[in-house]
């Protein structure tokens, strides 16, 4: 067992990161230990990259416990760098964290400061005068590297930059040539968000922390009105709307909602909300307040303006789109399904259920198989997602129907009978051997109506542990009306 | 009974008709179902604008699906319909099969389903849903007794369909009727297909035809109660009185010619 991480009095006593427990103890005799949770300390990590949300929209993790934070056109709305930097901090420390941190003109440049210098501040073209004097651990390029530049003799990041890059490629790796340029200013790699920036975000900051319903919902209403108002300017509509609410002791919650069509009403935003609200399953918990509430839409579409007046039909659709988005946001789009047809012979398979929200105009447009004219009904009203096996005594005929069977713990007699029809299943896209199947549909003494198959052709495609024929299972597939 | 309180309870009877009537715009809208003494009974067919239930035992399911299925199909006129179950009775008595409502003469194109994980998300979804008038019909599915849907929740319901102009129709399986403002109140049970005529008497080998239910209406808040054999006639999209033959007789071939007109041609 090594030490994972440790308190800033236990490297006072000269522990160190990666010491053997033993030996540890051997110095400390009364030292603390706990055991390493690497799980929990990616998500306080990911915890606070939420909280740093307010800054920037572009927040990018660097395991094991640091973060990038683009603040580029930022800056100015916190009162300058220096003011965003103090803030930034004091308010980390506030909630208990150790935090080192640094703006540059590179991320890596910034993560170099950070471990030397926390709270400077590097102009652009400053960047090798600012580092060229800390010592290449600072650089963050692994411990076999780090060794290597040791022994080589350079102590310093001035000293490696002092040297030709090809010597540095050629000893250390092009990848470690490229680290270094980015820490002394010569090149940026883009950091990757974890979030892709939202389209369009409107947000209100609150002096005093809100806490009532009333007051959030008038709040997520005028950021509505605000949103609405900058999207009708491009002419879209939001289809993804993210509502974040950032408590003042560095919680965030975000709560999303999702729409069929591009939504351009403010009032319909405001509903959409109050429904997902109003159905959460652990209810948006304030705490001591919210000081600040951020409304964002991280999908937008174009919206085709349409005729409606004339068109009732178009008004209809539009009224029941809004209705499946408002049902959506309470229960869930994927609670609100319609169907399509699928192009197979297989039953179960005949229909794809798809969510409301996305395929409701392709629905409205499906073209399903006609029925035959004159005939009864030829699929079952109610189908079953498994087939249930059901118990047959013995068939008169062979391949023929069953003159009674259980199902259920109930025994039916068969009373009508009509089939079989085959279905044999797709050879060109079935994994396994499935068998073929011989339906019957078959109505009991009750009036009662069954969709029935024998899986498999008798003596044809069931065999036992012998190899000799055995009798194939039974199965109710539907109930007809 | 004093004159007094006798005028007073007419005054309250007043003002309870006059509430009760203030809403109901839908009032005369009736749609109707095809099988004539059953029309007769609904004073000219299902009212659109309020709740209709529909009770079966649990294995009768699918033939109380069917039944509120052709109502749906009467009412709707070719608008969309929302269908709201729960969770699990998919596994009890298996999924509405759009090939199964294609096959009635349906149109599963204009059928929204929604899953809601509880019996309060139902009812909440069917009352909001009923309040939109983009609806046709609302079909609300519930298994087994529910404590939740009581008299103000089925009030709740109706005073939505009153003010759209949509109708509920209550799916209740394994089910007891119990009190509700529900307009019309059905007791479903599958029925036999015909036994056939004494001179050819059905063999077990014949098909059945149409689907056949034993439709008792227990409640009706307008008219008498019975109990008839009705059959949904798949391609006219309506009910009808049942046929003595199980199978429909088919029609005369259009695309062939006539046996004279052949032998003619084959004279000369």
């Amino acid at each position: 067992m090594v030490i994972h991480a440790l308190a800033e009095a236990a490297e006072r006593l000269g522990l160190y990161i990666g010491q053997p427990l033993a030996n540890a103890r051997a110095m400390c005799p009364d030292l603390k230990v706990f055991d390493a949770d690497v799980v929990a300390d990616a998500k306080t990590l990911s915890d606070i990259a939420d909280w740093c949300d307010r800054f920037t929209p572009l927040v990018a993790l660097d395991p094991p416990h640091g973060l990038f934070l683009d603040i580029t056109g930022c800056a100015h709305l916190f009162g300058g760098e220096a003011a965003l930097l103090k803030t930034l901090v004091r308010a980390l420390a506030r909630q208990g964290f150790a935090v080192g941190a640094a703006i540059a003109g590179t991320s890596v440049c910034a993560r170099t400061l950070t471990r030397q210098a926390s709270g400077s501040i590097v102009a652009d073209g400053n960047e090798t005068a600012a580092i060229e004097r800390f010592p290449v651990s600072a650089l963050g390029a692994g411990e076999v590297i780090t060794t290597g530049l040791r022994r080589a003799g350079l102590k310093t990041i001035g000293d490696v930059a002092a040297r030709a890059p090809s010597e540095i490629t050629a000893r250390f790796g092009a990848r470690f040539s490229t680290l270094l340029a980015h820490a002394l200013g010569q090149g940026d790699a883009p950091i990757s968000p974890r979030k892709p920036p939202p389209d369009y975000i409107v947000e209100k900051r609150f002096a005093e922390p809100i806490a009532t319903d009333t007051m959030i919902a008038m709040t997520l209403s005028r950021l509505a009105d605000t949103l609405i108002a900058s999207m009708e300017k491009q002419g879209k509509g939001a289809r993804r709307l993210e509502a974040a609410f950032f408590r003042t002791d560095g919680v965030v919650r975000a709560i999303m909602v999702e729409t069929g069509r591009p939504v351009t009403k403010s009032a319909v935003i405001d509903r959409l909300f109050r429904e997902r609200l109003d159905a959460l399953a652990d209810p948006l918990d304030p705490g001591f307040g919210f000081d600040m509430v951020r409304l964002s839409a991280s999908r937008t579409e174009i919206v085709v303006q349409e005729q409606r007046d004339l068109d009732a039909h178009v008004h209809d659709n539009d009224e029941l789109a809004a209705l499946i988005d408002r049902i959506a946001a309470r229960i869930g789009g994927k609670r609100v399904v319609v169907h399509l047809p699928e192009d197979t012979h297989i039953p179960e398979c005949a229909v794809m259920v798809a969510p409301a929200q996305h395929y409701l105009a392709a629905a409205m447009q499906a073209e399903w198989p006609a029925r035959v004219e004159s005939e009864p009904p030829l699929r079952p009203l109610r189908l079953f997602d498994k087939p249930e096996p059901i118990k047959v005594p013995f068939a008169a005929v062979p391949d023929g129907p069953p003159h009674q069977f259980t199902w259920r713990r109930a025994l039916h007699a068969v009373v009508r009978v009509e089939g079989p029809e085959r279905i044999a299943m797709e050879w060109w896209r079935q994994d396994g051997k499935q068998l073929t199947r011989d339906y019957f549909r078959i109505e009991d003494a009750e009036g009662l109506r069954f969709w029935i198959f024998r899986d498999g052709l008798y003596e044809g495609e069931v065999f036992d542990d012998d190899g000799k024929p055995a009798s194939p299972n039974w199965y109710v597939h539907g109930l007809f009306a | 009974m004093s004159g007094a309180r006798m005028s007073a309870l007419a005054i309250l009877r007043g003002q309870i008709e006059r509430i009760e009537t203030a809403e109901v715009v839908h009032r005369h809208d009736r749609v109707a179902l095809g099988h004539g003494e059953v029309d007769d009974a609904l004073k000219g067919g299902l009212a659109r604008a309020a709740i209709h239930e529909v009770f079966c035992a649990g294995p009768q399911g699918a033939a109380a699906t069917g039944f509120v299925m052709g109502l749906a199909g009467r009412v709707t006129a070719r608008k969309p319909l929302l269908w709201v179950r729960q969770d699990f009775s998919e596994i009890e008595t298996g999924a509405l099969s759009m090939s199964g409502l294609k096959e009635l003469g349906l149109d599963p194109r204009r059928v929204v389903m929604v899953r809601a994980a509880d019996v309060e998300s139902a009812l909440r979804t069917s009352a909001d849903a009923l309040a939109c008038d983009a609806l046709g019909a609302v079909v609300l599915e519930l298994w087994g007794e529910t404590r939740q849907f009581d008299l103000v929740a089925s009030r709740k319901l109706t005073l939505a369909a009153q003010g759209s102009g949509v109708t509920g129709l209550m799916l209740r399986m394994a089910a007891q009727p119990l009190p509700s403002t529900a307009e019309t109140r059905w007791m479903l049970r599958a029925a036999h297909s015909p036994p056939g005529s004494a001179s050819m008497p059905a063999a077990p080998w014949d098909a059945w035809g149409a689907p056949r239910f034993d439709a008792e209406l227990l409640r009706n808040r307008h008219g008498p109660c019975g109990r008839w054999i009705m059959e949904w006639n798949c391609d006219e999209c309506q009910f009808s009185e049942p046929s003595t033959y199980s199978q429909p007789v088919a029609a005369a071939p259009a695309h062939r010619p006539d046996s004279a007109v052949l032998w003619e041609r084959r004279a000369s």
